[in-house]
């Protein structure tokens, strides 16, 4: 709590406190011994004014200057009115003593207001703290001593010293050193990862074991966390259609329900006639639910808390319309390279001629591509675990299109498709399998056949069915690849639709028909962010996965998941779908209650207690439940 | 142009609504959006009026909520 919610909260206690004594002496008759029956109204009118003032007189006064600005209906003119008019009640001789209603209204008033409050700034606060990624300095070299500087203030390709349990102030790469790396702030993935010379180490992660020196290779502006701090910010300020469809309800709610309260006071007498106070009472009541506040304040509370523990889970959402939206996806399109699959081609098959064993017939395909730095001979040579000299590999010779043929040791030896095989008069087995096939031949003979594919990635499958059990009815795969490459892989995954062999630019229209074909769900594109933006941007929600660091992907996605695990998409919905849960609890709660509260005033069975109650009541309950929507850890 | 700021003492998430509301619809601004948790005001209005756009502003929000400033 702040300063002034403290004085605010002391002033709340000692108005409860005075209020809790008189009550006493009311209900228990001490103040008609000491008054007379007579005066003991007005002693009682008397001494409720005392914690009614001292609780409420702030929101007396904010009254009084709005009316003499000459506008009303705000929530303090609202409870001054109705908590004068249960004062004033005393006057009419036919209606039995509300003071104590009147100060409990405005006691309760200020406990729900100061709860706000209270409750907002705890959220702001946390929601601030699962931020807590901001680098406060770095360690730079400056005439051989190591000075800590803002991140500001470092230059893109100086070499910053990152310290064991330091957080790694800006986006770079390793020059010194081998150390464990925490991104658990950035993605929500506990497993360190490693980081040695060479690699590139983002902004916001935590060296963990040793000391890092880190080439900078983006300015601070740039940097992954930067972004990620900016991203967050502005996500508040793009409105779910709830929030602005609450906004909207409330500007009309509060006239109508005063005006009713108006009719409601004045019509019924003047009609039928007499019983002014009871009908006057029943206007008070609905005076007292004229505040939309619970809801106002809750549904936003709500998106912001989602949009928070979503982003401390990895990921990030753009606002609080796109995470509406996650949660009424049923379609999700998928491309395939680097999304469901790493996008690297690796080794998946070793099928050896008999009579050669699987590490001859890598050693001898290694040979052959050595010289050769397409993705499909690095994957060979990554896969191959005998080291290759390279004076033993001559007269290397590309036969384009088709393979490669070299000496190594002396043999011939022939790396290459079918076309290559037929070519040289060398029989071979073609295999079924998918994947890129390289035949491989020594001398004539075959050898054997390398499959290479791009390997599907370990959470893939789990992450279609975490889909299908969020309720999305349909998924489908992009891809440029072959139909038969495409229809395998989307089998083994539980894919349902395939559309192969695509360029490009045909993945925007295969979209925009999605688009056109759904009535009332969602599509969802998601992406790794390169070369896919325009589909990311056209998609009802674009996710861009594997993002760390990469501009364009942020850029373009309207979620951004920062690992490239798959399984956090379906986890994204979750977090949307809680989230849209709640936003609906509330409004659901609070619109009943409000509106059980009022008809039940109008019949006159509620009284002002109740009133109290749908008003502040409902506000805290509201306010607490929108306060889990930041609770995303088991989700 | 559009620029950021804070709102100091932003407490009632419907003021903050009416606020919103009201400076959309100041001569010189293109739109306005006030975000209540995160206390911020972003407004897109003309270059050249964005003194005034900014005065009227504040004055409005003091008028909804007496503390509340525009930290500029």
């Amino acid at each position: 709590m702040n300063k002034k919610q403290k004085r605010w909260r002391n002033r709340i206690i000692v108005a409860l406190a005075l209020f809790a004594a008189i009550f006493a002496l009311e209900l228990t008759g001490v103040l008609e011994r000491a008054f007379g029956e007579e005066n003991a109204l007005y002693a009682e009118f008397a001494l409720f004014l005392i914690p009614y003032f001292i609780a409420g007189y702030d929101v007396l006064a904010e009254a009084a200057r709005n009316l003499a600005r000459g506008h009303g209906l705000d929530e303090n003119f609202l409870m001054s009115v109705a908590t004068i008019g249960a004062f004033a009640l005393v006057f009419f001789p036919d209606s039995g003593p509300h003071m104590a209603e009147g100060a409990a209204v405005m006691l309760f008033y200020q406990v729900g207001e100061l709860f706000q409050s209270y409750a907002v700034g705890k959220s702001r606060q946390s929601i601030s703290d699962m931020m807590d990624i901001m680098p406060e300095f770095a360690n730079v070299m400056r005439g051989g001593q190591l000075v800590q500087v803002d991140p500001y203030d470092v230059a893109v390709g100086d070499e910053i010293v990152v310290k064991p349990g330091e957080r790694i102030p800006l986006d770079g790469t390793v020059t010194e050193g081998a150390s464990q790396v925490d991104t658990t702030a950035l993605t929500g993935e506990s497993v360190p990862r490693s980081a040695a010379p060479g690699v590139e180490v983002i902004s916001g992660c935590v060296n963990l074991t040793s000391t890092l020196t880190v080439r900078v290779e983006k300015p601070y502006a740039d940097s992954t966390v930067s972004r990620i701090l900016e991203l967050v910010e502005n996500a508040a300020d793009k409105k779910a259609q709830t929030e602005s469809f609450i906004t909207r309800f409330a500007r009309y709610y509060t006239p109508i329900v005063v005006g009713l309260a108006a009719m409601i006071a004045v019509l019924p007498p003047l009609v039928f006639g007499g019983g002014w106070a009871d009908w006057i009472l029943r206007g008070l009541t609905f005076l007292v639910v004229s505040c939309p506040c619970a809801l106002v304040i809750s549904v936003p509370l709500s998106f912001f808390g989602g949009i928070g523990g979503a982003s401390k889970l990895g990921i990030l959402i753009k606002g609080s319309n796109y995470l509406e939206a996650l949660s009424q996806v049923d379609t999700v399109v998928f491309d395939k390279t680097g999304t469901l699959t790493s996008g690297t081609f690796e080794v998946t098959h070793l099928l050896p001629a008999e009579g050669v064993t699987e590490e001859r017939l890598l050693e001898l395909a290694a040979a052959a591509e050595a010289f050769s730095n397409h993705p499909i001979a690095q994957s060979i040579t990554r896969a191959c675990t005998v080291p290759i000299e390279l004076e033993n590999v001559t007269e290397s010779e590309d036969a384009s299109g088709r393979g490669v043929r070299v000496r190594y040791r002396g043999d011939a030896v022939l790396a290459g498709n079918g076309r290559l095989m037929d070519e040289n008069g060398i029989p071979y087995t073609a295999s079924n399998l998918v994947g890129t096939q390289v035949h491989v031949a020594v001398n004539g003979a075959f050898a054997g056949t390398i499959i290479i594919g791009d390997v599907v990635k370990p959470d893939a499958r789990a992450a279609i069915q975490d889909l299908y059990a969020e309720g999305v009815k349909r998924t489908v795969m992009l891809t440029g690849d072959q139909a038969a490459v495409a229809h395998a892989v989307a089998a083994d995954l539980g894919i349902t639709e395939v559309r192969a062999e695509l360029l490009p630019q045909d993945k925007v229209e295969q979209v925009e028909r999605l688009l056109e074909h759904d009535g009332n769900g969602k599509v969802a594109f998601v992406g790794d962010g390169i070369n896919d933006a325009p589909v990311l941007m056209r998609a009802d929600v674009g996710v861009a996965m594997g993002a760390m660091g990469s501009d364009a992907a942020i850029e373009a996605a309207d979620i951004v998941l920062m690992d490239d695990r798959p399984t956090q998409i379906a986890r994204a919905v979750r977090v949307a779908r809680k989230t849209m849960r709640i936003v609906w609890q509330n409004i659901v709660f609070a619109l009943g209650i409000k509106f059980a509260v009022l008809i039940l005033a109008a019949l006159g069975i509620a009284n002002m207690w109740m009133a109290v109650f749908a008003d502040v009541g409902v506000a805290v309950i509201a306010i607490l439940n929108a306060m889990r929507a930041m609770r995303t850890k088991g989700l | 142009m559009k620029r950021s700021y804070k709102l100091q003492d932003l407490d009632c998430a419907n003021c903050a609504a009416k606020m919103e509301c009201d400076i959309q619809k100041l001569a010189g601004v293109n739109s306005a959006n006030i975000s209540f948790m995160t206390s911020k005001l972003t407004i897109d209005a003309d270059d050249g009026q964005f003194g005034r756009v900014l005065d009227e502003a504040q004055s409005i929000c003091s008028r909804y909520e007496k503390d509340c400033v525009i930290v500029r």
